[in-house]
């Protein structure tokens, strides 16, 4: 299935970028108004793909390739399979949101501002959507700049402290990841006689078992920091808290998501003896991270601060559905995805709403919230509810199917990660009650309920909470073959990879005289 | 008697003669006035470019006695030094008017120094590029003072000649030494004499291989050999530097890869692990420098170091990759620090040079369109996709790579990660710190803009379609391999 579809999505946020560079100048309103045009005209671009998506295969669809670096093997190719649909769409529309959120609450500099967002939305769709490794990590760091930009120029006080600290961190891992990428290039040019970047090609060619381990972590490393898996979290509390609401929601909401999609689309696929060899280590991090993740959540004075360490609670479920390895665990790991992108993104867009009005995110400065904004509560009720993972909403099908997956790979681990369910409810509740219930403060009692855009704003994402809670089918159906393709795909290759070292063994044992004689020769021949 | 091949000598030749031109020029209009000399020297530089576009694809030859090659190679390095005096002369209109008055011997000096590295990229023999060596450092020791009237100037201007004349003893002794060793001062005849063995003492000739080294490394400014350039960089006129930084050092690469790979290549075994210590040393001590410092000239002085280490690295590869990446990263590199110093000459003002990155505060803001271009560049510095610095950086530690360098190339990922944290914090300053004080107007003339315009495209090109650049690349290597 051939079809340009992907490539205009992905650039046309670049297009109206560009314009209102152009038309906005002085303007905020145009500014406002184009981009907001540009993102809704983006996210209506993306539905198609959602509609006419075959979910009867786990081949790339609305393919798009054309040759770039030719003498390199670089083409630039987009495609998208039930891994990465779900992700392009929670991204048009978180987008369109975000834009929607900063209506008043940015008003400095507001033409730069939207610039960064519709180029940030081009840069994370581009890394949802590209088959090529080369394109892949171009639009992987690409992408840092506008929200760099986002981070340091639109945020709080220690802006530009967080914003290094999440180039850095982002750029440590991916660099080495880039030796990983050429190093794979040169391995499988030399194995195969085709020097390509093709993710496809290079999906079909087995990795040498030797060179597999130091590649996997190579990798690995550059999308744990993204996760942001314990210990490697330390910047996410940073960015969030500093970041403006509509950064809070994109970085939450679609950015982290680019390091669990990385390890489903190259990690698992690419290196699956390794993936098998640190399985264990790495379910065994996730747990940590779940446990420590809701544990710091819990102390935490400020709401912003609160919900980023829930997402590095969240994001553990994530990695841990993921390597349980087995379709409950995977299919709920990219369900999960999508999920902590409404409910997070959600939470920051509410959080982002009482800040608007008080200019203060401290738990300790609200109370009694429900008497005088009620309609707000009850979004933010919901929207926590959802977070927890109540039955009947999102979060419950994602955080099941996990911990389904989990109890069947690893029973302690389960059942230790269940506990961060547990103590999710614990303070998100406990933040929920002193924020929306008790006495109502003096500097509380004058503060105006949800207007239509804040509405316009939350509410489809509390369609969405709803519907994916009551009926996941419709998104699961969409996710169900590709997962499924992606295990047995890992499994059959680790198991080809067991016989042929069983076998070397066997040869190594019976005609080991042989072998050594041979060698030798080889190595004069040298 | 021997024919001549004029080809070999036409792009010389059309800046020699240019050379004496502007000369004549500056005999008749020693002021300078409606800045005859400079649209004169750009008209050459455009001639001059074509000259060398015109003779690309033929089979190498040599000639004039085997003191010149005309290959893709030389007449590469042609256009990465042509354009680097292009934008430097586009840049320098304005800027010269603002801090000195012009004069013509200025435009007349670049135009020598010109004619020295071609000389440098096209020489076949070791007295040829040591000729072109001098000529092109002599006209550098007097445009580093140019500014008569300031300490700094005189200063670097001074450094650079002292030390400039320690790598030339040097370089002149380890020529020596290899014509002691092989007879011959001739780039071929080296290349014959190693290859079959005939060769007076080894030590002696390996002897000469270190001190060639060090004399290149000398003028490549590579750690250990690069105390000169973060004075050298800060005192001299900003155009200037700008200049040193893109033409001067891809033409010492030039003769420092035609050295090594092309007659000494089969002492690589011998050679490589010194170079493999020299680029690691390079980098690493190039972007630990560059984070402390406030000026941003002298930021830019040991980027530049550090630059030096990645191109080190594909002469450690010494592949075809290799070869082709650093003749590709040094095109990229002209472009972008011709482009930042463009952008430092724009924010200057007359008695106040505004150098401290701190003073670009709000910059982003207040002009848009430079405060674009400057993250653009700092942007291709740092290494990041989609510029022509990340492509250039890609090639090399491919090669690197290929080659089996995984450390070298390891140590080069991780200094970019370092150095990414100075090059943001220009944009860091221009973008997220409050300014102080007034907005100053800045006025740059139409020839400035075009400078930068073309850096600009010119780094956003090669980043993002660089497959015809690097096929010219490619065509070079057959010169050394």
């Amino acid at each position: 299935m051939e079809s340009k579809l992907l490539t205009y999505l992905i650039f046309l946020p670049m297009v109206g970028a560009v314009l209102i560079g152009i038309a906005g100048k002085g303007r905020d309103g145009v500014s406002r108004w184009l981009a907001l045009t540009v993102s809704i005209g983006t996210f209506a671009m993306s539905v198609p793909l959602f509609t006419r998506f075959d979910e009867t295969t786990a081949a790339m669809q609305f393919v798009h390739q054309v040759p770039w670096v030719e003498t390199l093997g670089i083409s630039y190719a987009v495609g998208i399979d039930g891994i990465s649909v779900l992700l392009v769409l929670i991204t048009t529309l978180l987008s369109v949101l975000a834009i929607l959120s900063s209506w008043t609450s940015v008003t400095n500099r507001v033409r730069e501002y939207m610039i960064s967002m519709l180029l940030l939305e081009t840069g994370i769709l581009g890394v949802f959507c590209s088959l090529d490794l080369f394109l892949f990590y171009v639009f992987w760091e690409a992408m840092l700049i506008p929200m760099y930009l986002l981070i340091g120029v639109w945020g709080g006080e220690r802006r530009i402290y967080a914003a290094i600290k999440f180039v850095l961190f982002t750029l440590a891992g991916s660099l080495l990841m880039l030796v990983a990428i050429i190093y794979l290039y040169f391995e499988h040019g030399g194995a195969t006689g085709t020097y390509t970047f093709d993710l496809m090609v290079l999906h079909k060619y087995s990795v040498d078992a030797d060179s597999q381990s130091l590649l996997f972590l190579a990798f690995f490393l550059s999308f744990a920091i993204k996760v942001p898996l314990f210990p490697l979290h330390t910047w996410l509390p940073d960015a969030h808290v500093e970041a403006p609401t509509a950064g809070s929601v994109i970085l939450a909401g679609v950015l982290l998501k680019m390091g669990t999609y990385g390890i489903l689309r190259f990690c698992l696929p690419l290196f699956p003896l390794a993936t098998a060899q640190y399985t264990g280590m790495i379910m065994v991090l996730s747990v940590i991270g779940i446990v420590y993740g809701a544990l710091v959540a819990m102390v935490q004075t400020d709401v912003k601060k609160l919900v980023a360490y829930s997402s590095v609670s969240h994001l553990g479920f994530i990695v841990l559905g993921i390597f349980a390895m087995n379709e409950q665990g995977m299919q709920g790991g990219i369900l999960q995805m999508v999920n902590h992108g409404i409910s997070t993104g959600a939470l920051f867009l509410v959080v982002g709403m009482i800040y608007e009005r008080r200019h203060t995110r401290e738990i300790s400065d609200f109370g009694g919230l429900a008497k005088v904004v009620p309609a707000f509560s009850a979004v933010f009720l919901i929207t926590t509810l959802s977070s927890i993972g109540l039955p009947g909403l999102n979060g419950f099908v994602g955080e099941f199917l996990i911990l389904l997956g989990a109890f069947q790979a690893n029973l302690t681990l389960g059942v230790v990660a269940t506990s961060g369910v547990v103590l999710a409810a614990v303070y998100m509740l406990w933040m929920f009650q002193r924020v929306v219930w008790g006495d109502v403060g003096e500097a509380n009692s004058k503060l105006q309920d949800l207007s239509l855009r804040e509405w316009l704003v939350i509410a489809p994402l509390l369609v969405l909470m709803v519907w994916i809670g009551v009926y996941s089918d419709t998104f699961t159906r969409r996710t169900e073959v590709s997962s499924r393709h992606l295990i047995q795909m890992v499994q059959t290759r680790q198991m080809a990879g067991a016989g042929k070292s069983m076998a070397d063994l066997q040869l190594s044992e019976t005609t080991i005289a042989g072998r050594t004689s041979t060698r030798s020769v080889g190595e004069q021949g040298k | 008697m021997f024919e001549i091949d004029w080809n070999i000598l036409l792009p010389s030749l059309v800046v020699a003669g240019l050379v004496l031109v502007v000369l004549c020029v500056d005999i008749i209009r020693p002021d300078n006035k409606g800045g005859v000399s400079g649209y004169l020297s750009l008209l050459g530089v455009g001639v001059a470019i074509w000259v060398s576009l015109s003779l690309w694809g033929r089979s190498p030859t040599h000639g004039l006695g085997g003191m010149l090659f005309l290959d893709n190679y030389a007449l590469f390095f042609n256009l990465i030094i042509l354009a680097g005096t292009g934008l430097t002369i586009f840049v320098s209109t304005g800027f010269l008017e603002r801090e000195e008055g012009g004069r013509s011997e200025y435009y007349l000096l670049i135009l020598a120094a010109t004619l020295g590295m071609m000389l440098m990229a096209a020489g076949a023999d070791l007295i040829v590029i040591f000729l072109g060596i001098e000529l092109m450092s002599i006209a550098l020791y007097i445009l580093v003072g140019f500014f008569r009237r300031r300490t700094d100037s005189n200063e670097g201007s001074m450094k650079y000649l002292l030390l400039g004349a320690f790598a030339t003893g040097f370089l002149l002794y380890g020529i020596a030494l290899v014509y002691g060793s092989t007879g011959t001062t001739n780039l071929r005849e080296i290349e014959l004499a190693v290859a079959q063995g005939r060769v007076y003492t080894h030590p002696m000739l390996l002897g000469g291989v270190a001190l060639l080294i060090v004399g290149f490394a000398f003028k490549v400014s590579a750690v250990p050999f690069h105390m000169w350039a973060p004075d050298v960089y800060q005192g001299a006129p900003t155009a200037i530097t700008g200049f040193m930084s893109a033409g001067p050092k891809a033409a010492a690469f030039a003769a420092f890869f035609r050295v090594m790979v092309a007659s000494l290549g089969d002492l690589s075994g011998d050679w490589s692990g010194a170079i493999w210590m020299l680029a690691a040393l390079t980098m690493t001590v190039g972007n630990l420098g560059a984070l402390s410092q406030r000026n941003i000239k002298r930021m830019l002085a040991y980027s530049s170091v550090a630059h030096a280490g990645y191109v080190l690295v594909a002469l450690v590869a010494a592949n075809e990759r290799g070869i082709a990446g650093g003749v590709f990263y040094l095109l990229a590199y002209a472009f972008m620090n011709i482009g930042a110093f463009a952008v430092i000459v724009a924010l200057g003002r007359k008695g106040d040079e505004n150098l401290e990155i701190s003073g670009y505060a709000g910059v982003g803001f207040r002009h848009p369109g430079i405060g674009l271009a400057m993250t653009l560049f700092m942007v291709s510095l740092a290494g990041l996709p989609p510029t022509a610095g990340f492509f250039g950086k890609f090639q090399i530690f491919s090669a690197a790579v290929e080659a089996g360098y995984i450390w070298l190339t390891v140590i080069g990922v991780l200094n970019s990660l370092v150095s990414v944290y100075f090059y943001l914090g220009v944009v860091v300053s221009m973008y997220m710190r409050q300014p102080v004080g007034q907005a100053h107007a800045v006025s740059m003339t139409p020839f400035a803009r075009v400078a930068l315009l073309t850096a600009s495209l010119g780094t956003l090109y090669i980043g993002l379609a660089p497959t015809s650049l690097l096929q010219m690349a490619r065509q070079t290597v057959s010169a050394l391999l």
